[in-house]
């Protein structure tokens, strides 16, 4: 029972804070993320990261289901299955709830605040930033999975395709998941 | 519920927008998700202008919080207060989510399985590949000139090749892009 409790509270600390620091969107904490859940609390081992990872990129709805599988992991490694939905649950509340309020809030105000400085500052200060974080997400993802250099010839190719084309991205999520399959990567 | 019948200001029910912002979750299965909301709330429902859609994407791009919660978070508000807003968000977010915990379920018990193990190694490659795109994508926009690229290449370090924490990062380096971000004109004064 006391680690559950442990488990719950690491949850709500850790995912509330990186909600509030998701500028950009989910992808840009993957790093803080993969730091905390893989190297402090140790809730999954480093390849378990990348493949939820890939799963939830893959998997329909918003960009932070990662945090739904994380969640189920670090629940049910305290307490089994039902602890583990419980986590999960509460690790996806958690990553919605501060940010959605912070949006609540300013969403009233945000027609009048259309031509405000800080508005401006704020739009053009943090888009370098969100960007270095999201390549820093693809960084720690590459190191955290076993990429050899088929797999990196395999993300090059992807990122190709994806930066050229409107190919819909499960197609070709599926088609390297089948190229791993037949064990080319 | 308001009297006025024809053109007035759309009033969709708490049940509407839950079920619109569900239908944008799933179709959007594989990414595109930004399009099919303007596609659905500006095209097919008429609930915004394009104007105050792509005000309403900027917003949502620059506070934290995933681009799309944030979104349902902003439509669902404007029409149906924070009960709206929870609607909105609840519809987008119940089946993904459901679906999320069956797969981590199954993950979970099935990690170990050879095959399984190389299907998600070259689905890694891929998903990775999804993000580097991103970061592609969005740096075009923002990373001309000397200061921008920078702040792209200190936070990359710090973040991702140092590992320092988030906190830290942001704390050293946001006041200062923001600072470097403020506009410069007086006319700015509005």
């Amino acid at each position: 029972m006391k680690d559950d409790a442990l488990t719950f509270m690491h949850i709500v600390v850790l995912f509330s804070s990186l909600s509030l620091m998701s500028i950009g969107g989910g992808n840009s904490v993957l790093p803080e993320m993969h730091r905390k859940s893989v190297q402090d609390y140790k809730w999954i081992s480093d390849q378990q990261f990348a493949d939820v990872f890939a799963i939830s990129q893959a998997a329909p709805g918003p960009s932070i289901l990662i945090v739904t599988m994380i969640g189920y992991q670090a629940g049910s490694q305290a307490g089994g299955p039902v602890i583990g939905i419980l986590g999960a649950l509460l690790a996806t509340a958690c990553m919605i709830l501060p940010a959605g309020v912070l949006v609540y809030i300013v969403s009233s105000v945000w027609t009048k605040a259309e031509k405000s400085p800080v508005r401006m500052a704020v739009e053009r200060g943090l888009a370098p930033i969100t960007v270095g974080l999201i390549l820093a997400s693809a960084y720690v993802m590459a190191g955290s999975s076993d990429h050899g250099w088929q797999a990196y010839v395999l993300t090059g190719l992807c990122t190709v395709v994806f930066t050229t084309t409107k190919i819909n991205p499960i197609l070709v999520v599926g088609l390297a998941g089948v190229i791993g399959y037949l064990g080319w990567v | 519920m308001s009297g006025k019948g024809g053109e007035g200001r759309p009033n969709p029910s708490l049940f509407e927008l839950a079920l619109t912002f569900n239908h944008i979750a799933l179709a959007s299965f594989g990414g595109g998700l930004s399009a099919w909301s303007r596609e659905v709330i500006v095209v097919e429902k008429k609930w915004m202008r394009d104007e105050e859609f792509l005000s309403a994407v900027t917003m949502c791009r620059i506070l934290p919080g995933a681009n799309q919660i944030n979104m349902a978070v902003f439509v669902g508000s404007r029409f149906g207060g924070l009960a709206g807003a929870l609607a909105a968000v609840a519809g987008l977010c119940a089946i993904p989510v459901t679906i999320a915990v069956g797969l981590a379920f199954a993950y979970f018990k099935f990690h170990e399985v050879p095959e399984l193990k190389s299907v998600l190694r070259g689905a890694t490659a891929a998903a990775i590949a999804l993000t580097l795109s991103m970061a592609i994508k969005t740096g075009r926009k923002c990373l001309g000139g000397v200061v921008p690229i920078l702040f792209f290449a200190a936070i990359f370090a710090l973040n991702g090749v140092m590992r320092w924490p988030l906190l830290a990062c942001l704390a050293l380096l946001a006041p200062l892009a923001v600072l470097w971000g403020w506009p410069r004109k007086k006319e700015s004064e509005a």
